[in-house]
This record gives structure tokens, C-alpha cells and sequence, in this order.
């Protein structure tokens, strides 16, 4: 007899604790989701933060990194001198691996009439290491620009760059946008949508 | 003051305008107007991993777990767990390179209780829920297969050793005190520790820093010896499947009907999850009265464990602090103010040129830093309830009469289930030719035990 009673009493609190555990459970899911659920976030770099400090071809998890330099046509000036494709002071204004700036070689500069030039990036190629970024905002209009690739990126639940971002530069977006590329969506936005 | 209104109106659009026209002209080069005809290319987006396929992942740990709960309740069956788990490893681990998992959402729950901008999304919040529902009400069926920490770990157990009692439980305060700092780093926005020292995403991508890799191949090492290193030692989101997982209304049970004491399970499990009876001779009344008394003292003494702990935990604040950013930059800069004119130091460069004072820095700095300290005392005090608890649990004896799962240990992988001769004698006179037809690696196991 005593021997049933025991076993109810610990069924009675074990049934007691379930409870509570799974209103507790209830309870830090209605205070995290708050007033309202995000669907999922991608990593973005704000290319307006951006100070081209170099780490993010040298802190992402991936090698080469998932980070890399994208040609917004958009807003290029299409310069002869590119200060994103030059040295300072080149020897001469043309291919010579000599006078890149790109430590990988991965623009590939074409000419299209005069006095104007194409740059396309090697995706393949690039690195991230932003030395062209920072030619092109210096000297040039801005139109090259770092951003995290998708097709690359893991999507870590935290960004190993963005931990060690010196302007926090970033940051957690939507999925539906899942870039951030400047000037490109001021004209072309209304084309693609 | 109408005029003066309207005269406002005009300024504000004047400088709207004059804005306009500065903003305009920071692009250096005007774009070429071609007359070859060129097409100016657009740059290409490729599209991260849809919001469906992440759905999909949930689903696809709703299904795995179910499956793990039917084999571990239903069909008692080590095989299927088995395959279960190297589903697991392949799908969650080499697969979808370890991420999200539901270790690390921890992170991203405690985040968005504290910080109102941070809003969780709906895929994380479900890997952080479903196992701990699971858990609620089947056991530790995540740690069984559904978890590719685990999955790796479990695959390679080889000879492991049993530790004694007092080892185990000492170790068994790291998960919490794990825990207790990733909410508070998390909280405080400062870092994901949990996914910044998982050590085995590096193997999972093939790809990490080395150190990460090292780290990695020595717990899987340690592993064959000591069978589960991170899951029993540090894995945070274990303590809170402990919890669930110990008042879980169905768990596995070693025997399918009556235990006959023959031990072969306790050998059986790698992990010393499986409690021995308690022998009914020891339970004498001067026993139950030494640890009755024992037992109030160290209740009584349970304030002191949290009040201890909160206090160490406060004085802490100034050193777990250094893990925020901000603080760390701080501080660097008022102990180092040279490093201003060192144009190498990247964070400093980058502050100096973003403009904001130094003062806006410190002010940041000590509002986190006042968090730290808050969070000190909550996570001091909850390790010492731990530490208080753990101490009072040890003179509990219970009225156990049979080989038993401890409920909060046991990762429902389903060895003693084999090891069991109970259902290996239901299941010969049930079915005679059966074990021998599907050899069954797990009866063998046992004809060579005997």
C-alpha cells in the first residue's frame, strides 16, 4: 500500500514539474519572439561603413573568403586611370601585372571607346581584400564595392568577420534583400522589380 | 509668425535642394554616355539559400527526431538509431556545415529576450524549441541521432572508460557554467561563444583554422576513451535537455519487461548513465537520518552558495567584460593612448575616423559594462545554486530496485536496449530463426559477453 502511494506521489510530481517546464519552455519563446518574428537573415556589409581595413579576406571562415568585390557599372565612371586598377603612380596605363593594384589579378580591364574602360571582376580570382575598394573610393566614384557573396557564404549563426569589423560594418539583413550594393538599386531597382 | 513659418518652409527646402546637389556631385566621374552602343553590364546577385530549404531543415529535424523516438520507444532498436545518426552527421554535419543548430540558438533566443532590435527568425527559434520538446516527453532523443555533435562523437566510442562518481559530477558543473556565460556573453551582445568554439564545425566545413581542427581531432580522440567529451562536458544545450529529459513522461527503459539484475546494461553504456540499484541493506534509518540531516544543512547553506557565487560573479564583471568590443577598444585606448598615432591599430583608425567622440565610446563602454555587472550576479548566483543543489542531491537515496537510466545522463542512444538478455529471450521466443536470420550485430555482442 505505502509502496503505490510513493509511486503516485513521484508521478504526481513529475506530471507537476513537466508542467511547469513546458510553460516555461511557452514562456521564453513568447519573450523571444517579442511582437513579431523575422524570416531569416543574411550577413550584408554596408558599403557605406566599409573602411576597407582588409579583414575580411583574412577573418571568414572561408578561404578565400566569401567576401568579394562587386562592380556596381551603375555608378563607374569608366576612367582610363582607375584608382581601383592602378597602383599609385603606374608606370604606364595599361595591363602590366606590374601596374595592378589587385593582388590577385582579378580585374581584367577592356577597352570600350575612347577615353572609357570596362572593369569586370574575377569572382574566382578576388580575394576580398578590399586594396581595389579603397582605390576606387579614394580617387574614383565608388563603384567598386565589398559584399558578402551568397553563393559562397555558410551563413554562420554569427559573422566571424563582422566580429572583428572595425566599424561594424556587418550586419544582419532580410532575406528578401540580401544586398546592399551602392547605387544599384537607386535606377536599376525600379528595371528589376 | 506666419512669415516666419514660410520663411522656415523655404530654408528647409533650400537645403533639401543644395543637398541634393552635393550628394549628386560625389560622384567624381559622370557617367560616359557611349556611342558604340556598349551594354552596360548589371552586377550579378546570386541568392542565399532560400527561406524554403530552411523550412525544409526543420522538417527534416521534426522527421528525425520522430524517427529516433520510434525506434528508441516503439521498435527498441540501437540499428536504427545508429543509421538515424549517420543520416545525421551527413545531412546536418558535412551537409549544411554544422548551422544552424539547435546548440548554438541558445545564442539567438537569449539575444532577442535582451536586446529588443535583434528579432529571432522563425527556423532558429524551431531548432531551439523541438528538441527540447522532444526531450520533454521522450528523453534525450536529440542527443541520441538528431545532433551532428553528437552523431560524430557517438560513432566513434571505441573503449571507454568509466570514470568514477565524484569525477563526473565535478565535471558535470562545466555544461553550466558554459551555459550560464554564452547567455551572458549573448545577452550582452558581446559574442556567440557557443559557435565561436564548436569544435567540430572545422571538420564538418573541411575548412577552419587550424587551431579549430586541432581542437576538433582531440576531443574526437579523447572521445574513444572518454565517449562523449563535449556532450557530457561542456555541451550547453545539454543542460537544459537534462531538464526536460528527467521528468520526460515516456524514456527509454532498458528492459522491455522485468529487470533481472544480471548488469549487463551498466557495463554496456559508455557514458555511466546507467544507475545501479540501490541496495536495500544501506537503508537503515540511522542512514536515512545522517542524510536527512545532512541533506537540511546543505539546503540551508543553498543561500550562501548563491549569494557566494553572485558576488564572485559581480567582481568578475570587469574581466568577462573585455569580451565586448566596445569595452575592449575602450579600455585599450585609455591605457593606451599612443596607440592613437599608430596607424597599423585598425580598430582605433577605423573609430577615429567614424566620427564619434571618445567620450560617446566610454559612455557605450560602461553601459555595457553595468550589464556585465547585473549579469555577474545572475550568473554567479545560478552556478552557485548549481554547485548547492548538486551538493544536496548527493544525499538523496532512492527507492530503486532495478538497472535504470539516470533520466538526466542518459543520451537515449539505445546500447543497453541490446545488451538487454530480457528482450533478447522475448524476442527468441517470439521469433526463433529471427536473430539469426538479421544477425544481429548487438546479440552477438552479447553470446560473447557470455
Amino acid at each position: 500500500m505505502k509502496k503505490d502511494r510513493s509511486i503516485n506521489r513521484r508521478e504526481f510530481i513529475n506530471r507537476g514539474a513537466r508542467v511547469t517546464l513546458g510553460v516555461s519552455l511557452a514562456g521564453v519563446t513568447a519573450l523571444s519572439v517579442g511582437d513579431s518574428l523575422s524570416k531569416k537573415y543574411v550577413w550584408q556589409i554596408d558599403p557605406e561603413k566599409c573602411t576597407q581595413c582588409g579583414r575580411c579576406a583574412t577573418e571568414c571562415v572561408r578561404t578565400p573568403s566569401a567576401v568579394k568585390c562587386v562592380h556596381a557599372y551603375d555608378v563607374c565612371g569608366y576612367c582610363d586611370l582607375c584608382g581601383g586598377y592602378f597602383k599609385p603612380g603606374p608606370n604606364e596605363l595599361e595591363t602590366g601585372a606590374e601596374n595592378q593594384l589587385c593582388p590577385t589579378g582579378a580585374i581584367q580591364r577592356r577597352f570600350i571607346e575612347e577615353p572609357y574602360f570596362e572593369y569586370i571582376i574575377d569572382e574566382e580570382l578576388c580575394i576580398g581584400c578590399a586594396k581595389c575598394v579603397k582605390g576606387c573610393a579614394s580617387f574614383g566614384n565608388g563603384s567598386l564595392q565589398l559584399q558578402i557573396r551568397h553563393n559562397l557564404c555558410l551563413n554562420c549563426n554569427e559573422c566571424s568577420i563582422a566580429r572583428v569589423c572595425p566599424s561594424d560594418a556587418i550586419i544582419r539583413v532580410p532575406i528578401d534583400e540580401p544586398y546592399m550594393i551602392k547605387g544599384m538599386f537607386l535606377e536599376n531597382g525600379e528595371d528589376a522589380g | 509668425m506666419m512669415k516666419f513659418k514660410g520663411f522656415l518652409k523655404i530654408l528647409f527646402l533650400l537645403v533639401l535642394i543644395l543637398a541634393g546637389i552635393l550628394s549628386a556631385g560625389q560622384q567624381r566621374f559622370p557617367k560616359p554616355e557611349f556611342e558604340t552602343g556598349y551594354e552596360q553590364p548589371t552586377p550579378t546577385t546570386p541568392e542565399p539559400r532560400s527561406f524554403g530549404m530552411e523550412i525544409a531543415d526543420t522538417i527534416i529535424l521534426a522527421a528525425v527526431l520522430s524517427l529516433v523516438t520510434y525506434f528508441i520507444i516503439r521498435k527498441r532498436s540501437r540499428r536504427g538509431v545508429l543509421w538515424t545518426s549517420i543520416f545525421t552527421l551527413v545531412y546536418f554535419g558535412f551537409y549544411r556545415n554544422g548551422c544552424i543548430c539547435s546548440i548554438g540558438a541558445i545564442q539567438n533566443v537569449a539575444l532577442s529576450i535582451f536586446d529588443p532590435g535583434y528579432k529571432i527568425s522563425v527556423t532558429v527559434l524551431i531548432f531551439f524549441l523541438l528538441p527540447l520538446v522532444f526531450a520533454l516527453f521522450f528523453g534525450r532523443v536529440f542527443c541520441a541521432a538528431a545532433c551532428p555533435l553528437g552523431a560524430i562523437q557517438d560513432l566513434l566510442v571505441i573503449k571507454p572508460v568509466s570514470l568514477p562518481v565524484w569525477v563526473r559530477k565535478t565535471l558535470g558543473i562545466f555544461p553550466y557554467i558554459y551555459l550560464a556565460m554564452a547567455i551572458l556573453f549573448a545577452a550582452t551582445g558581446s559574442d556567440f561563444i557557443i559557435c565561436r568554439y564548436d569544435p567540430f564545425v572545422g571538420i564538418f566545413r573541411m575548412d577552419a583554422p587550424f587551431i579549430m581542427v586541432i581542437l576538433g581531432i582531440c576531443f574526437l580522440v579523447l572521445g574513444m576513451f572518454f565517449a562523449r567529451p563535449y556532450c557530457r562536458v561542456f555541451c550547453p544545450y545539454g543542460v537544459l535537455l537534462s531538464w526536460m529529459s528527467r521528468f520526460s513522461k515516456y524514456h527509454l527503459t532498458i528492459t522491455p519487461s522485468e529487470c533481472i539484475q544480471c548488469k549487463l546494461c551498466s557495463a554496456s553504456c559508455p557514458f555511466d548513465a546507467i544507475e545501479a540499484p540501490v541496495v536495500e541493506k544501506y537503508r537503515t534509518d540511522q542512514v536515512l537520518n545522517r542524510n536527512r540531516n545532512r541533506f537540511i544543512i546543505f539546503a540551508l547553506a543553498l543561500p550562501l552558495w548563491i549569494v557566494a557565487g553572485g558576488y564572485i560573479g559581480s567582481r568578475a564583471h570587469i574581466f568577462l567584460s573585455k569580451a565586448n568590443p566596445d569595452v575592449y577598444l575602450a579600455e585599450l585606448m585609455i591605457h593606451h593612448p599612443e596607440l592613437k598615432n599608430d596607424p597599423d591599430n585598425i580598430d582605433i583608425q577605423s573609430f577615429l575616423e567614424s566620427g564619434d567622440s571618445f567620450e560617446q565610446l566610454v559612455e557605450k563602454a560602461s553601459l555595457v559594462r553595468q550589464k556585465f555587472k547585473t549579469g555577474g550576479w545572475y550568473f554567479g548566483g545560478f552556478i552557485g545554486l548549481v554547485i548547492g543543489v548538486m551538493l544536496m542531491n548527493q544525499f538523496i537515496l532512492r527507492k530503486q530496485k532495478d538497472y535504470v537510466p539516470n533520466r538526466a545522463d542518459c543520451f537515449s542512444c539505445g546500447r543497453c536496449m541490446d545488451y538487454c538478455p530480457v528482450e533478447k529471450q522475448d524476442r527468441n521466443t517470439d521469433n526463433q530463426d529471427d536473430e539469426f536470420v538479421n544477425g544481429n550485430p548487438p546479440g552477438t555482442a552479447f553470446k560473447n559477453s557470455m
